[in-house]
């Protein structure tokens, strides 16, 4: 972002655009966190557009009950293996559909992409029959691998678009060198395509985290999900909005921390490398 | 780039390959063979042939899920990819705004799906929500749990909350890959407002713009957790989109014949509809 | 661990068996006659062989589809008119 990008802007109002998309955006999230605080009998009793008498109950119950917060740790051990495997897999894969032209690649690009396509739905009873044959169901790799199915293929398109990126000559002169294909890959590649790796985990990352459907079929108790907790909050004495606020905030979090690591990564990221 | 042929490479490719074959085309064959068959539960299955597709193909009830789906999805594209551009172009291009308008543009995307239906589905409430309350307020009759028409606005307004910024971000990046020296020439010409976007911004926007409508097109045809637990695909059956129809029946009905007759259906028609898409984009892409 | 989960019949293995020559038969092709064939046909955009392939087997699936939902269960028709549509596509497209 370092480039100082100087046209002039559509008009002097342009700013006015930016502040009411992100007003609109976060409105409904203000409106969540704001309910967290309340005591239900405020959400359902008086309406008001800030808490009147401020609680952490909410957040306590989370904190203090091992079959809310395991979610969250079940739900980052997960992410965190996807994440890991889908890169690793891609990498290498991405190096040879940037460099290399073999027989098929384009096919077997596009066949990958089709992953991308399948809706989970079509494939969440299959995987449960698959991931039970394999005795996995109820584990966190589970997740990870099924996971894999959309991740690993937009891993490899946006490295591929980096890795393009690089030119080829640098391959050239460290085989010159007497680099051997591993070494140069670690030693000299990756470092070259870092923020590219760095922004394929954060993709990685995004859609593994917000997966609900698949992660859902294949877990019952070990390693459920949070978000598929949060369901929970249904009792017979009616619903615990507080509490289903609190745990909606609290998913929130990760991804914002996330989102402020990677913010000078993230124009670039979205362009995948190739513009 | 030049690439050499070498199709040594494809042992590069061998652990991307296992690695989706395992997760994709096991259970992709055992729907196939669920689809042509009957079963009872304990993995008795009996031949049924093309009846359950025949059914698919005669029912009422797929091809008012496929209108509505398709349908929904042409109203996403309609609304965020122009929107998606408007928002770009105008959105700073250094400073302390940048940064701040990526964090927080960036955010709905990184929500639980069913959070963001949770969200959604509290904001609108009439009695606790926001926007509901403030709608009733204003006299305006609002309830999405009842109104056909309260539920689709309420789903696609949602699309738009949580996807717009997918495309915000993407079109901003092709955006400040333009060198500036490009809008110098074009001042020197006295180009127009509109001939800059048209001959500057559009073309460098082209790539991006292709995966972004690929990702929405694909994505929004999918839809499955946030109308779910935002309206449970009613008032009716008024935003019962393929994929909720899809679960009912799979896991619902635990119908697996009918579930994987529709599954291959549905996947043909996201096939089909995405090659073409990918076909269109990347051959014009080839005439410039 | 067991498969019997998968529910193979006959009629889907012998399916699957012919995708697969399928490809293998391609790469066989491709291997002799190196490059795809690129072309322009009435589609008005470049395909190779494996695209005409992909065109054609996507096209058989729809030809199936609408035979069943517009004339009758009997497939064999369908799978006739696949066939010449196959060739149709190899030959024009």
């Amino acid at each position: 972002m370092a480039r100082a990008i100087k046209y002039k802007p559509a008009g002097n109002f342009s700013w006015l655009v930016s502040t009411i998309y992100i007003i609109f955006l976060l409105l409904p999230i203000y409106w969540l966190v704001n309910m967290s605080f309340k005591e239900n009998a405020e959400i359902t009793g008086a309406f008001s557009l800030w808490p009147q008498n401020p609680t952490l109950r909410n957040y306590m119950v989370i904190f203090t009950d091992p079959s809310w917060y395991n979610g969250y740790i079940n739900s980052i051990i997960y992410v965190a293996l996807n994440t890991t495997i889908s890169v690793l897999a891609a990498l290498p894969a991405a190096y040879a559909f940037s460099r290399y032209r073999f027989l098929g690649d384009k096919h077997l690009f596009f066949w990958l992409l089709t992953n991308r396509m399948a809706p989970p739905a079509v494939f969440a009873l299959p995987f449960f029959q698959l991931y039970s044959a394999f005795g996995l169901i109820d584990t966190h790799i589970a997740v990870a691998l099924a996971h894999c199915l959309f991740n690993v293929p937009l891993a490899v398109w946006i490295l591929e678009g980096f890795m393009s990126g690089v030119p080829k000559e640098i391959d050239e002169t460290a085989y010159i060198d007497g680099y051997s294909f591993p070494r140069f890959f670690v030693k000299i590649f990756m470092p070259l395509i870092a923020s590219g790796i760095g922004v394929a985990a954060f993709f990685c990352f995004m859609f593994s985290w917000v997966e609900l459907l698949l992660a859902r079929t294949l877990t019952t108790t070990a390693a459920k999900p949070i978000s598929a907790i949060m369901t929970r909050t249904v009792s017979a004495s009616g619903m615990d909005w507080g509490v289903l606020a609190a745990a909606g905030v609290l998913t929130i979090v990760p991804g914002a921390l996330v989102i402020y690591f990677v913010r000078n990564y993230i124009a670039k990221g979205f362009a995948l490398g190739r513009v | 780039m030049e690439k050499t042929w070498n199709n040594k490479a494809w042992f590069l490719v061998l652990p991307v390959l296992l690695l989706v074959a395992f997760s994709a085309a096991i259970p992709l064959m055992t729907v196939v063979n669920y689809s042509v068959q009957d079963t009872f539960g304990n993995n008795a299955f009996f031949w049924a042939g093309t009846d359950w597709f025949d059914d698919i193909l005669h029912s009422a009830r797929f091809w008012e899920a496929l209108q509505r789906n398709l349908l929904f999805s042409f109203i996403i594209l309609a609304l965020e990819i122009p929107l998606g551009i408007f928002i770009a172009l105008n959105m700073p291009k250094k400073g302390i705004g940048v940064p701040v308008c990526l964090v927080l543009m960036a955010l709905p995307l990184l929500i639980p799906w069913n959070v963001v239906g949770t969200i959604w589905q509290v904001f609108g409430r009439v009695d606790i929500g926001l926007l509901g309350h403030t709608l009733a307020a204003l006299g305006i009759d609002y309830n999405y749990v009842r109104d056909p028409l309260d539920a689709w606005i309420t789903v696609v307004v949602m699309d738009v909350w949580h996807w717009t910024s997918l495309v915000v971000l993407l079109c901003y990046a092709g955006l400040v890959s333009i060198p500036d020296a490009y809008y110098q020439a074009a001042k020197i010409d006295g180009a127009s407002r509109w001939s800059v976007f048209r001959y500057i911004q559009l073309p460098k926007m082209k790539r991006v713009l292709l995966i972004a409508v690929l990702l929405r097109f694909m994505d929004s045809f999918m839809i499955y957790t946030e109308p779910f637990v935002v309206t449970g695909g009613g008032p009716g059956n008024s935003t019962t989109f393929l994929s909720i129809d899809l679960v009912k029946t799979a896991v619902g009905q635990f119908d697996l014949g009918p579930a994987a007759a529709m599954s291959i259906v549905y996947f043909l028609i996201i096939l089909l509809l995405s090659w073409i898409f990918y076909t269109v984009m990347t051959s014009s892409d080839a005439d410039n | 661990m067991s498969f019997s989960w998968m529910a193979w019949t006959l009629p889907t293995a012998l399916f699957f068996l012919t995708i697969l020559a399928l490809l293998i038969g391609m790469s066989i092709w491709e291997y002799f006659a190196p490059g795809g064939s690129p072309r322009v046909g009435i589609l008005r955009f470049e395909t190779t062989r494996g695209d005409r392939l992909f065109i054609s087997l996507l096209g058989s699936a729809f030809i199936h589809l609408a035979w069943l939902g517009l004339i009758g269960p009997n497939l064999w028709w369908a799978l006739a008119l696949a066939v010449v549509y196959a060739i149709g596509v190899f030959r024009f497209v």
